[in-house]
């Protein structure tokens, strides 16, 4: 069990997330995690108000699962096959991080500073948990896709749409990480 | 029951984007600081294999499992959406340390914040919807 329960390499995630890939397209369908963001707009009733999300939903019950899923295999992983929390960092990005603000880096996978209810509960905290949010499905469906449309399905299939994406990915991480990260803090 | 199987997929997808800690706020920071390989070396060698199964596809040497030809839809093409789309999304992917995939699989961790993230996401994506005839494409 110990090659299962210490963390993954790179060697075996990335092979696991192009075989993820392949079946997806083997049973029909295609590897896509933002759109759900558009389904649970038509869900909601968004086409009331924007004909955009007047689509038959149903066809995307299968991406729904998929999330079920996921949300499934994170509860397996993190009750089930993880015996420690720790993340083992370069001892620089402790450094940097504990330099702009954020202690205790990598003693378990999310910083208290941004993730912990007493944060998400101060006004402060609230609004950088939502405008990260609105920025990513804004940003994701502007662009037509994420991570795993773009950079995993676009870059695999040679598309230059998601060269691009993927090249505004970088700019706009690079630029929240040595840019505006140090000021939040 | 013709959905358990992407159901089954998605338990796989979430045990990886945990067990390689690409769920981890951290890791998504550490790449964008270059202080490590591990996330260039998931997304790399992700890519190299996918190519391979696009050769397939496109060469017609597998098939979906109802012996149907595989296309790949081609993505939308427009400068001013990947290029704007993706630096805002690559924007909340620095802050929020997840991409929308890796927020689902932190609700599976029990990080109740997340929900928040989740909401102004889907909320990021209604937004869209509402401006898309008035921004840039």
């Amino acid at each position: 069990m110990e090659f299962i329960t210490q963390p993954w390499a790179w060697y075996v995630a990335g092979p696991v997330i192009a075989i993820i890939m392949f079946f997806l397209f083997y049973f029909g369908e295609r590897f896509g995690v933002s759109s759900n963001l558009e389904t649970f707009c038509s869900i909601g009733g968004a086409g009331k108000f924007v004909d955009y999300f007047k689509i038959d939903w149903k066809q995307n019950t299968w991406n729904l699962v998929f999330v079920a899923g996921s949300i499934t295999g994170g509860f397996i992983a993190a009750y089930w096959l993880s015996p420690s929390d720790a993340v083992a960092l370069n001892p620089q990005t402790i450094q940097d991080l504990a330099d702009i603000g954020i202690a205790h880096a990598g003693s378990s996978y999310l910083p208290d500073e941004i993730f912990s209810i007493d944060t998400m509960l101060s006004l402060k905290g609230f609004f950088i948990l939502l405008i990260a949010g609105i920025m990513v499905g804004f940003g994701a469906r502007w662009a037509g896709g994420c991570t795993s449309g773009h950079a995993i399905v676009g870059l695999s299939n040679l598309e230059i749409p998601s060269l691009i994406s993927v090249i505004g990915f970088f700019i706009g991480g690079l630029i929240m990480t040595w840019y505006i990260l140090p000021l939040i803090f | 029951m013709k959905y358990i199987k992407f159901f089954l997929i998605g338990i796989l997808f979430g045990i990886v984007m945990s067990k390689a800690e690409i769920i981890s706020w951290y890791r998504i920071y550490e790449m964008f600081k270059f202080q490590s390989f591990h996330m260039y070396g998931i997304i790399g060698s992700a890519v190299l294999l996918g190519m391979i199964s696009m050769f397939l596809f496109k060469k017609k040497m597998i098939k979906t499992f109802e012996g149907k030809e595989i296309h790949v839809a081609p993505k939308k093409k427009g400068i001013y959406r990947n290029l704007l789309g993706g630096i805002l999304f690559g924007l909340g992917w620095a802050l929020a340390g997840a991409c929308p995939g890796p927020m689902f699989v932190l609700i599976g961790k029990g990080v109740v914040s997340i929900l928040v993230v989740i909401f102004g996401a889907t909320l990021g994506a209604f937004l869209y919807g509402l401006s898309k005839d008035k921004i840039p494409h």
